[in-house]
Order: structure tokens, then sequence, then C-alpha cells
């Protein structure tokens, strides 16, 4: 469209404007990640070395997928301004739910795949339910869905252990890609599948890049993004080509690899993404612009308890049973390494990226501690006073820029 | 009369910004001193430094009261000495009493026991003072906005005021509370009591104001006698903005078309309170190229009204048809309004029409997203070129599109709801106070791009609690009063006391119902 206004109106057409946004802005998203790699450094040294021995490592993605996998549903939760805590409980049922089912009953794997994905996202959309349509506090719906849940796992397992699961089932979270060169000692097909990916996130960058110095966006410069680049594709590098060294990529890091693509994609990109933002930043404005910020919300809780779903699934393949006690306090993992990652607790605020490098965070500081033999009492403190100090750091920064 | 406050030369800087230039400003014992300029110029901060919000070390220059020159280091400082502030947004807490808000912080206590009996009988004495009758046990939260008002005036009192400054008071308040305001005001001012009166408000200004400053860019640019001199209020303007302003709105170019929205026997009820209809079988019409207006007092359900068009946004159990663009049309969801060609600008822009955290390439996209992603899939591309298409032509002023609507002044944010709403492309907008909290430069640009609607064939009603607004921009004038439209006037007949004398003659008509 075009319109003629007021004349009193300067004219600002032609005028390139000045972007003063500053790129510094994106130094904060990038804060994290460099804690994470100082962390990482840091336990490498006090470990001897153990953290990032190919085993070690594996092991530290096999640790976190589920934590990882919740985390992303968590996010688009928060950044809607809601909270859920059932999910460490949706684990345990979960868990339960496919033990019951493949070992009692002997259901093969795949419908007892999708009845679990099924029922975890029937569980979410009943919370969502009430959050979204009768307005009640995700807070409380959810804290009784913690209990509920947990209360169901005990009296699906009558309080005992079951297991274990078919050996197809637990390849979900134990097994690697298989390596199509034969090659014995190096995985040739993990290496060159990730070269591929580290590749393909350089150009899309570099891409995403060109792209917004067209629209004149604040870009940080250009030695800045080489190096940063540089940096991260390197140590991708490096560790891709330690676990090659191993037994290649794990089949769980295929699925979280997709899962966190597909949902940055989503965060970003699509419309249904930005209107969940919106519904968090200001959820009045959202509906009166004609968002059904209803429908979304109860769709964010169901997204959640189907991700909720596969992690308790994967939780359950690595253990190779179900425990009772599978998914206690992990809502409390996944919840701290969405905040640690960046996001608000207002809503609105939040990245996939930044959830993932949380809980990645999180994770390392449990292995380290691990393995230094820190005990689990002050591995808890010092986890607990990480997360504050995350949030404190991010809350000081956004006072100090407004 | 001797001065009871003078700030000479005050300087306040923030890093980049000299926000206070050398300002100068006294106030006579027992007069109003009225402080005028556009938003931004500097009047707030002025008051912080006045106040101590901004200590003494902060700023240079001198604040001498009550002949004594004082270095106050917080608001409780000034507070002992008796200059009170009353902000724009009102500092009291909804779920407690009249009472437990006026000796908030000050209670009247005995070793931290509260002594009920005493507040009650204080609260009540202050309350015979700024003339309202409601018990001092009810809670603020059931009194209206106008006596919440008073409930400042009256917590004032209590901490033994002497310079009572009040910012923006009547900004939320109807004409009625309004005036009650300023001849309380001038009540207080017979009985010795000094005033600094900030108000955007030219008419009530002139009514009470005794002395009033010019504050314009950070430096006080004048100080008008209004006892002395005839001050008009075109005078005052031309201090403010630094040039005359001759016309306050934009002349007319739309040519009036055929009818496109129709209205018939809407009736709606309020959304908690079912028994109470706030919309009484109203009727009406717009024409394409017409600006039509809404008058009434706060409360006459003319929100209510527009939310409720607005695919029922607002209340429960609503009847009636809707006619958009000659067809009966019914909207249960505001995304079936915003497709079918309706579109509303809120009256509060920053709950309910900006994400403020966004940035304004967001927002203006956010109710046609669509218009910027074919296939759910944004294109970032063409949200930026749109973004910065709106930012030309409606000369939004900001860095640029990815600066977020939190930090852009009133009007900006204003034009950046207007154009999310252009940006839904739609027949029919209506407009929900418009220009409130707005300055009057930013104003003229608001009325000039409602103009350029009308004549691209759009029609606009328009609610606005301002009359001169409403008489300059409108063909057509509906006069609502609670819930019922209870009158029309064309542009020729309409005037500022044909309008209130409809209003006034339905108010003392003690609730008939039907009249139309």
């Amino acid at each position: 469209m075009s319109m003629e206004l007021t004349e009193n109106a300067p004219s600002v057409a032609g005028k390139k404007p000045v972007a003063n946004k500053s790129w510094k802005g994106n130094i904060r998203e990038y804060g994290m990640l460099i804690a994470l790699v100082v962390i990482m450094l840091f336990f490498q040294v006090l470990t001897d070395g153990v953290l990032l021995k190919p085993l070690n490592l594996t092991n530290l993605v096999l640790q976190n997928s589920y934590i990882i996998i919740m985390a992303i549903g968590m996010l688009l939760v928060i950044v809607a301004g809601h909270i859920d805590l059932s999910v460490g409980s949706v684990v345990g049922f979960i868990g339960a739910l496919a033990a019951v089912l493949m070992v009692n009953l002997e259901w093969p794997i795949f419908p007892t795949v999708i009845l679990c994905l099924a029922t975890g996202g029937l569980i979410g959309a009943a919370q969502g339910y009430w959050v979204a349509y009768y307005r009640i506090p995700a807070f409380i719906v959810t804290l009784a869905g913690m209990l509920v849940f947990k209360g169901l796992t005990l009296a699906l397992l009558n309080g005992k252990s079951v297991g274990p699961f078919p050996e197809t089932f637990q390849r979900l979270s134990s097994g690697f890609i298989p390596d199509f060169f034969g090659a014995g000692g190096f995985h040739f097909t993990s290496f060159i599948l990730g070269v591929g990916l580290i590749l393909f996130l350089l150009l899309s960058g570099l891409f995403q890049r060109n792209k917004q110095i067209a629209h004149q966006m604040a870009v940080e410069p250009l030695i800045f993004f080489i190096l940063k680049n540089g940096a991260l594709s390197l140590s991708a590098g490096y560790i891709l080509y330690l676990m090659s060294t191993y037994q290649g990529l794990p089949n769980v890091l295929i699925i979280m690899a997709l899962l966190i693509s597909a949902y940055t994609f989503f965060t970003n990109k699509s419309t249904v993404g930005r209107r969940i933002y919106a519904i968090g930043g200001n959820e009045k404005a959202a509906m009166l612009s004609g968002i059904n910020t209803r429908r979304l919300t109860f769709l964010t809780f169901a997204n959640m308890g189907v991700l909720a779903a596969l992690a308790g699934l994967v939780f359950a393949a690595r253990l190779n049973t179900a425990t009772p006690k599978a998914g206690v306090a992990f809502e409390l993992d996944v919840i701290a390494a969405v905040f640690i990652g960046g996001a608000s607790m207002q809503g609105g605020v939040g990245k996939v990226t930044g959830a993932v490098v949380g809980a990645l965070v999180m994770g390392v500081m449990n292995n380290g501690m691990s393995i230094m033999g820190l005990g689990i009492d002050w591995q808890q403190v010092i986890k607990g006073l990480v997360l504050l100090a995350a949030v404190i750091f991010d809350v000081y920064n956004k006072n100090k820029s407004a | 009369m001797a001065a009871i406050l003078e700030m000479r030369g005050i300087t306040k800087t923030f890093p980049g910004v000299t926000a206070l230039d050398n300002v100068n400003l006294t106030v006579e014992d027992g007069e109003i001193h009225a402080i005028v300029g556009e938003n931004g110029a500097g009047k707030s901060t002025l008051m912080k430094v006045l106040s101590g919000v901004h200590p003494a070390a902060s700023y240079t220059g001198d604040i001498v009261f009550e002949q004594q020159v004082q270095s106050f280091q917080g608001i409780a400082d000034s507070e002992q000495k008796g200059i009170i502030i009353i902000h724009q947004e009102l500092a009291l807490v909804p779920q407690l009493s009249i009472a437990e808000n006026i000796f908030l912080g000050n209670e009247q206590a005995k070793n931290g026991f509260i002594n009920w009996q005493m507040t009650f009988q204080k609260t009540q004495a202050l309350l015979t003072k700024v003339g309202l009758t409601d018990a001092p046990d009810s809670l603020v939260l059931d009194i209206g906005v106008g006596k919440q008002q008073l409930v400042e005036i009256a917590k004032a009192l209590s901490k033994n005021v002497k310079l009572l400054i009040l910012d923006e008071p009547t900004a939320s308040l109807n004409e009625k509370d309004s005036d009650a305001l300023m001849e309380l005001l001038l009540a207080f001012k017979k009985q010795g009591m000094s005033a600094i009166l900030i108000s955007h408000k030219l008419n009530e200004v002139r009514k009470v104001a005794d002395t009033i400053t010019v504050i314009r860019d950070g430096a006080s640019v004048a100080t008008l006698d209004c006892v002395k001199d005839g001050i008009s209020e075109a005078d005052i303007v031309k201090h403010m903005v630094g040039r005359a302003m001759e016309d306050r709105f934009p002349p007319k170019t739309a040519v009036v078309g055929e009818t496109v929205f129709e209205v018939e026997n809407w009736n709606v009820f309020h959304h908690l309170r079912q028994d109470r209809q706030v919309v009484k079988n109203a009727n009406l019409s717009v024409k394409k190229g017409e600006v039509v207006g809404i008058a009434g007092l706060m409360g006459a359900g003319r929100t209510e009204l527009a939310m409720s068009l607005f695919g029922k946004s607002y209340g429960r159990n609503i009847s009636g048809r809707i006619k958009l663009k000659g067809k009966f049309q019914q909207f249960d969801t505001v995304n079936s309004a915003v497709k079918a060609g309706l579109a509303y600008v809120t009256e509060d822009r920053k709950n309910y029409g900006l994400v403020l955290i966004e940035d304004i390439a967001k927002n203006i996209s956010l109710a046609n997203l669509d218009g910027v992603a074919p296939n759910g899939i944004i294109d970032a591309t063409k949200e930026s070129s749109v973004a910065e298409q709106y930012r030309t032509d409606l000369n939004i002023k900001c860095s640029n599109i990815y600066q977020t609507t939190v930090n852009l002044s009133g009007g900006n944010q204003q034009k950046v709801v207007l154009s999310k709403w252009l940006f839904s492309n739609p027949d029919v907008l209506i407009l929900d106070e418009p220009t409130r909290g707005i300055d009057v430069g930013a104003k003229f640009e608001i009325y000039s791009i409602i103009d350029q609607l009308a004549a691209q064939g759009k029609g606009v009603l328009m609610i606005s609690s301002e009359l001169p607004e409403l008489l300059g921009m409108c063909d057509r004038i509906y006069v609502m009063n609670e819930g019922e439209i209870i009158g029309e006037l064309s542009a020729e007949q309409a005037s500022q006391e044909a309008i209130m004398s409809i209003i006034m003659k339905a108010g003392s008509r003690d609730h008939v119902d039907g009249i139309n």
C-alpha cells in the first residue's frame, strides 16, 4: 500500500536507517555457550582429561538426552508464560507403561512406542485443557499432575521394577548408527555425517548473516563472526572426531539433532511459533490481534506431553528397566536448563538453542563432579548456585541495557 | 506573596543526554502552578529531582523550599518537608481498604499493633475534606478511578502536605470527575495550599492555574501569568511546540460513500455480572470514508460496545446483528472479525495493543502474519519491507524497525499499533481513544492518518473522551450514556454544549428504558 501522509513529516524513504541496536546484544546469547566451554575445560583439567575421553563424551550425550528432549518442550511452555512440573512423573509413568506393554504383555515395539507417545500427548492435553480453557494456573495443574502420575507409576508397576526390555528397544538409547564403511576402529559414517552437518550449519549461518545485512539489521563484525564460527566448528569437529574413534554417533543423538533443528526452525520461522512468543509477551494483545491464544496454549502443553513421553521411552531404554523411581525430580533439571539458557519467567523470551546449552551446562557439571567423586549433596548445592548465578547474570545484563 | 518553592538552574544529565538544562521554576505560596510540555520534555524528570528520586548530588542547581536550600536524598526527605507527589499511575493497593491505603507505611499503630478505631476516624475526617462519601473500609478496587484519585489526595493530606504535586491527575478521569477534582484543587487553594499541576489538558490548566511554566526539550521556555495576562490555549501550544499551531486538525479530504458497517439491536452483558447490561440495544452505522464519533462519559459502555463488536472480545450473552459490506455476518472470534475486514485499535496500547518486549516489525505483522508468511513460514524479507513501508508512511520515529516497542514514545507506539491494523487491510476501523496520552505534535499526525484512511474509503468509528477532538474530526457523532446510544448529531449540529446537554439530560432521566 502507499499512503501520502502529513506534509510536515520528513521523508525517510531512500535514507538508509542506521542500525543502532547493538550487535553486542548477540553476545549475551553466546554467553552461556562460552560458559559451557569454560566449564568443560575446567572439568577437563580437574578430571585429568577423563571428561573428554571418547567413552565419557558418549556417556555425557546418553545421560542428558532425555533432559534435552524435555527442555525443548519446556522452552515452549515457558515462552508461552507457563510451567510444567509434571514432566518428571510423566517420564516415570510412560516408562512404566512401556514396560508393562512390552515386558508383561509382550507387545511389539512399534505399537508400544506409538501408544506411549500418544498417551504422553493426552496427558499434556489434559493438563493444558485446564490451563488454557479454564485459566487454572499451570503451576497448580501440573503440580497435581506430578502427584497423579507419580502415583499411577507406582500403581502400574505394583511398586516393583519391571524389565528387561527387548534388545531392539534398548538400542533407542544405547545403540549407535551403523558404519557403512566397516573399517573397524574409526567410525567413518558418523564422521562424514557430522562434518556434513557442521558445514551445513556454517553455510546457513553465513546465509543468515548476508540476509541480515541486506535487511540493514545489526550484525557482529566479520572478524567476530569468523572467530565464533571457527571456534564452534573446530570444537564440534573435535568432539565428533573423538566420538568417531569410539563407537560413532549414538542413535539418540540423531533424534536430538533432528528435534533441535526442527524446533529451532519452528520457533524462529513459523507463524505458530511466532504466535506462541506473542502470547507469552502479551496475551491480551495477542488475543486482540486475532490469535487463538487458548488453542495454542493447549497445544503447547500437548506437545510437552509428547516430548516427555519420548524422554520417558529413552530413559527406560537406557536403564533397561522401568522403576517407580524413574523421572523423580527431572522436572527441576529441565526447568533449570531452560532458565539457564536465558528464558524469562514472565514468558515471551527464550531460545531452543539456549535451553539445549543450559541442559548441557547442567549435564557437564553433573558428569564432571561425579568423575571427581564429589558427593551428590555438594553437587546439588553447586548446581543450585549455578542456576541462581546464571539468572542473576541475565537480569543484571537486562537492567544494564535498559 | 513569597515563594514557597524555587528551583534555580536545575541541570540534570543522564549518560548521553541532557534531560534538564538550566530549568527555573518558582511557585508562589498558595498558588496553583501548572507545568505543561510535550511528552518527553522533562516534566517528570523535574518532579523526580524535586521529590528526591534523583538525589541531591545527581543534578546541579538549587532547590529552595520555604526559604531553605534543600538536599533531598530520597522521597522520604521531601515528604517530610511536606512535598507530596501523586503520580499518574495511582500507587494504591486495590485489595486493601481506603483506610489501609491512606495510612499505608504510616500506620496508626502503637507497639506494632494497628489502632483501627483511630485509623477509621482519621480516614473519615480526610474523606470528608476531599468530598468522598464512601466508607473507610471499602476496598479500593470497588470504587471508580475518579474516587481513587481522591483517595490519593486524602493520603497526601494525611501527611501534612504543603506543596501538592499532581502528575496528569485527570488523564483517566471523565469530564465530570475532572471538573470535581479541579474544584477541589481550587478549594484547597483557598485554604492556602500550594500545588503544582502537570497536565496535557490545556482547558483545565487555563481554568485553575495562576501561573504556567512551559517546558520544552528540557528547558523552561516561558512562564505565563494567567491572572494578569489573558492566556489562550493557542498561546500555550505555541510555547510548547515552539511554533504556532493554527490548525489542530487536518483539512478533510475524504468523500463519504455508501454504508459499509451497520449494527442492529446490539446488546451486551457484563462479563462477570450477568445481570448487568453494559450495552443496551445499540444501533449505528458507518459509511465509507466517514469518520463517526462516539462521545460519552467514562463507563458509558463505549469500549464494551467496540470490543463486543470485535469478535466478541468482551462481554457475554451478546445479541444483535452486524452488517459488514452489505452482508450480515457473525463474528465469534477476533480472527473472524479481522478476516472479514474489521480492526480495533485499543484504548490501552501498552496492555492490549503491543507486545512491548518485541520489536516494531514483529508487532506490525502480528495481526496479519499470513501476509508475511506464505505456507506458515515467515518470510523475514517480506516482514521487514512491510515494517519499513509503514515506518515511512506513518513517520514512526525509531532508530530502526528492530527496536523494541517498549522504548518508543506514546505517539510512536500508537503509530505501530495503527500500522498493525492497517496491514490487516480492514474496511472498518474502530479507534478507541486514539490520541490518549499523546503530545500535541503527534496528535496532529494521528489525525492526519485517520483522515487518510477515510480518504481511502475506509469507515472509521472513533471513540474519544476529548470532545474537541471528536468535533474536529468527525462527520457524525453518536452520544452514548449508560450503555445506550442516546443521541446522534451531524457535524453541523455538534458542539461541546450540545453533546454535554444530551448526556446531562439522560443522567437526570433516571433510567428510563428505550428512548430510541
